[in-house]
């Protein structure tokens, strides 16, 4: 079986196929990250463009990480050090990086749609690393490789995701890629972090954290954003831990297996206590470690590998 | 010199609906008379329009014109052969240009420069406020001496209600209608689409139709309140159809427009963040088209205005955040508003109606085709099929989402004071 996709720019595209490919892929490049010599020439003489222009030093070292492990050369251009912040149009910043002949454009972008339109314009693969509040699919495609790891499967599981769906691209990802591969997800927060017509992504809406956490297989806890207090989402922190937070005292009503997930980076206690961000459910460190191996899947599969990881 | 019209179907609503021919004489409408009848002089142009509509020229109450200030996006010059090459022998400039036209001097450059290009009428729109601040209300006595016909902030609301109530005072004295931009910019905050599930999908803030709805209300309120005039532009959801039709049982002095793209197209049409499909306000759902298809075909919506607003690639080719609102209209208003009456939504009467003879009305006019009233004519070809290709646009700008749509029906002829400004080949 070949990859077909050009580019990763949202789950939605990816098929239940494609989905087990890449976690399959991912699952023999995790090997590589353990051994003496973290490194494997199967992308040598591959360029890969890290353009972020927002700011994030964990994705994008991951994605950095991931590259030099297959030995591909990656270049980071970042906003300041690109001429974006000149008044260059989103189809300059394209036409400048094509002329780098990458082989791969990793891209982080503020507006939704932004890697869309860029991959209309490029021979090089876009891989989208989170565009605006529209999707993360590296980040639901690890999330799904650590809850595999962790429960076997994801078909028929339980996943519930708390905190602001309205402004996270991760929680539109994982709603939509969890779905797909056959769990139930339920999403949870205030009325004012809850997007009209959410459900016909396939998820449901719990009033409350309570009644969504008691059966839960998997919780997952979104970052709450500070800034976004501004526009009037909820009237404190304190307030928003106090409905929302998951601290063990909550933790308690909820299976004993329950894995406890945060795609980072954590506001401690607000959306999450010491206690469990740390506990024995929390699986936060595996995402991060799985995330490295995941975009090597990526790199590879899109640079049109196809043959059996164990061979690398 | 006469021109005689042959063979078409006259659609002058109110006044007649058959087969008769139109002889135009000096400018004006000289007579109409029974296809059979002999040339009543023997210096006669005939133009064969067999199987066509003849029609009181069509008039737009809402385009933008861009100059002065925009003249990249569009000019007079260009927006006037749109308009006639769309069937427009009127249209309404709005008054964000730059600068606004907020006093009698762009009134009057704006009349100027029209008359010198000649392809179609022009009648401005003035600014409520000076320079759509919303706080200071405009010279309306010496801009509607220099030709201006009624005034609005369009692209903005007023959103102070006591200034509104104020302009609606000041502009009923003097006779002239006001135009509303309803939106509630708090509730439009940052949104770049229509609220629901497509714009959840795509990541992209949305825009409630309560943003508008609630405008409307207040803007009827205080209609109802000062006794003005006031004309609703582009109605685009369910509940201000409802609020205008709920107003309008009760008596207040209300009307409205539509645009083609309202009854036409949903939000579904942004997917894959096509920038030409974004407009202020939003493309809405299914059950919003319906309601405006329901609302033109019961009369509470009296006009199709087109809201043409060009813009530049570099202004549409960017993330969808970021480009501008606005689509171009001028071009294919007709053969998108001709599917209402294929469908059977509406009567070509009505359509004519809707058209022509209401916003021509709203400005105080008498566009009958009867002996004596200045010949402005459109001549619609029914039956002509063809892909819309912005590449034939005469518009400076090529901003639209219906590229590559097929429709049925075209303008074949423009004629304005009995000189012909447009004729397909
Ligand atoms: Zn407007
Ligand atoms: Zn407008």
């Amino acid at each position: 079986m070949r990859f077909e996709h050009k580019d990763i720019l949202d789950i939605e595209s990816l098929s239940v196929q494609d989905i087990s490919m890449i976690l399959d892929t991912a699952e023999g490049m995790k090997e590589i990250s353990k051994r003496p010599v973290k490194k494997v020439p199967t992308l040598r003489g591959k360029t890969i463009v890290l353009f972020f222009q927002e700011p994030s030093t964990r994705t994008k070292s991951s994605f950095d990480i991931a590259a030099k492990r297959l030995s591909a050369d990656s270049i980071s251009l970042s906003k300041s050090s690109s001429s974006i912040v000149k008044g260059e149009t989103l189809i300059d910043t394209a036409r400048t990086l094509e002329a780098m002949n990458p082989d791969i454009i990793v891209l982080r972008h503020g507006c939704s749609g932004a890697p869309h339109l860029i991959a209309k314009r490029v021979k090089a693969s876009v891989i989208n690393a989170g565009d605006g509040i529209h999707a993360h699919p590296t980040q639901a495609l690890l999330d799904l490789m650590s809850v595999k790891e962790r429960k076997g499967k994801i078909e028929g599981l339980k996943v519930s995701i708390i905190g602001d769906i309205s402004h996270s691209r991760v929680a539109r990802s994982n709603i939509i890629g969890f779905t797909k591969m056959g769990a139930t997800v339920t999403v949870s927060a205030p009325g004012t972090m809850i997007p009209r017509g959410i459900e016909e992504l396939g998820c449901k809406v719990a009033p409350d954290i309570d009644s969504c956490i008691d059966d839960a297989d998997v919780i997952m806890m979104l970052r709450i954003q500070k800034e976004r207090q501004e526009s009037i989402l909820f009237p404190t922190e304190r307030e928003y831990s106090n409905l929302f937070g998951l601290n063990s005292e909550r933790l308690k009503k909820a299976k004993p297996d329950a894995i406890i997930m945060h795609p980072g980076p954590l506001n401690r206690g607000v959306e999450i206590s010491n206690e469990v961000a740390d506990g024995n459910n929390s699986v936060i460190l595996d995402q991060v470690t799985n995330g490295v191996a995941l975009r090597m899947a990526l790199f590879y599969l899109v640079a049109g590998g196809s043959r059996n990881v164990d061979t690398i | 010199m006469l021109i005689r019209f042959k063979g078409a179907r006259i659609v002058d609503p109110g006044n007649i609906d058959e087969e008769q021919d139109l002889l135009v004489k000096n400018g004006l409408v000289h007579a109409l008379i029974d296809p059979a009848a002999e040339d009543p002089e023997p210096e006669v142009e005939t133009i064969d329009v067999t199987g066509m509509v003849l029609v009181p020229g069509l008039i737009d109450l809402h385009v933008h014109l861009r100059e002065p200030g925009h003249e990249y996006k569009e000019t007079i010059e260009t927006g006037l052969r749109a308009a006639a090459k769309g069937g427009f022998t009127g249209v309404c400039p709005m008054p964000n240009t730059h600068p606004v036209n907020d006093n009698a001097q762009i009134t009057r450059f704006i009349v100027d420069r029209a008359k010198e290009i000649g392809l179609a009428r022009v009648y401005p729109v003035g600014a409520i406020s000076l320079g759509l601040k919303g706080s200071t209300i405009s010279e309306y006595g010496d801009m509607k001496r220099a030709g201006m016909v009624a005034i609005s902030d369009d692209g903005r609301p007023v959103e102070n209600s006591q200034v509104l109530r104020r302009a609606m005072e000041y502009a009923s004295g003097l006779g002239l209608p006001v135009i509303s931009h309803s939106e509630d910019l708090s509730l439009a905050k940052d949104g770049a689409m229509n609220e629901g599930i497509v714009a959840t999908r795509l990541g992209i803030k949305g825009i409630p139709n309560a943003a508008e709805s609630i405008m409307v209300m207040r803007d009827i309120a205080i209609a109802e309140l000062t006794g003005a005039r006031l004309h609703i532009a582009h109605v685009s959801c369910e509940e201000s159809v409802d609020a205008i039709r709920h107003a309008k049982e009760r008596g207040v002095r209300v009307t409205c427009e539509t645009a083609p793209h309202y009854f036409t197209l949903t939000d579904k049409a942004v997917a894959d963040y096509d920038t030409n499909a974004k407009m202020n306000p939003p493309l809405r759902t299914e059950a919003d088209r319906l309601a405006i298809i329901k609302g033109l075909a019961d009369g509470t919506i009296d006009m199709i205005a087109t809201d043409h607003a060009p813009h530049s690639k570099l202004e549409k080719e960017v993330e969808f955040d970021m480009a501008l609102f606005g689509i171009v209209g001028l071009e294919t208003s007709l053969p998108l508003s001709l599917k209402l009456v294929q469908d059977g939504v509406i009567t070509m009467e009505t359509l004519v109606e809707k058209m022509s003879r209401n916003p021509a009305e709203f400005l105080g006019m008498d566009n009958r085709l009867i002996p004596g009233n200045v010949a402005d004519i459109t001549v619609i070809d029914p039956d002509r099929c063809h892909v819309i290709d912005p590449a034939t646009f005469v518009s400076k700008s090529r901003n639209t989402p219906f590229s590559g749509m097929e429709v049925k029906g075209d303008v074949f002829l423009t004629m304005v004071e009995g000189g012909i400004v447009f004729q397909r080949s």
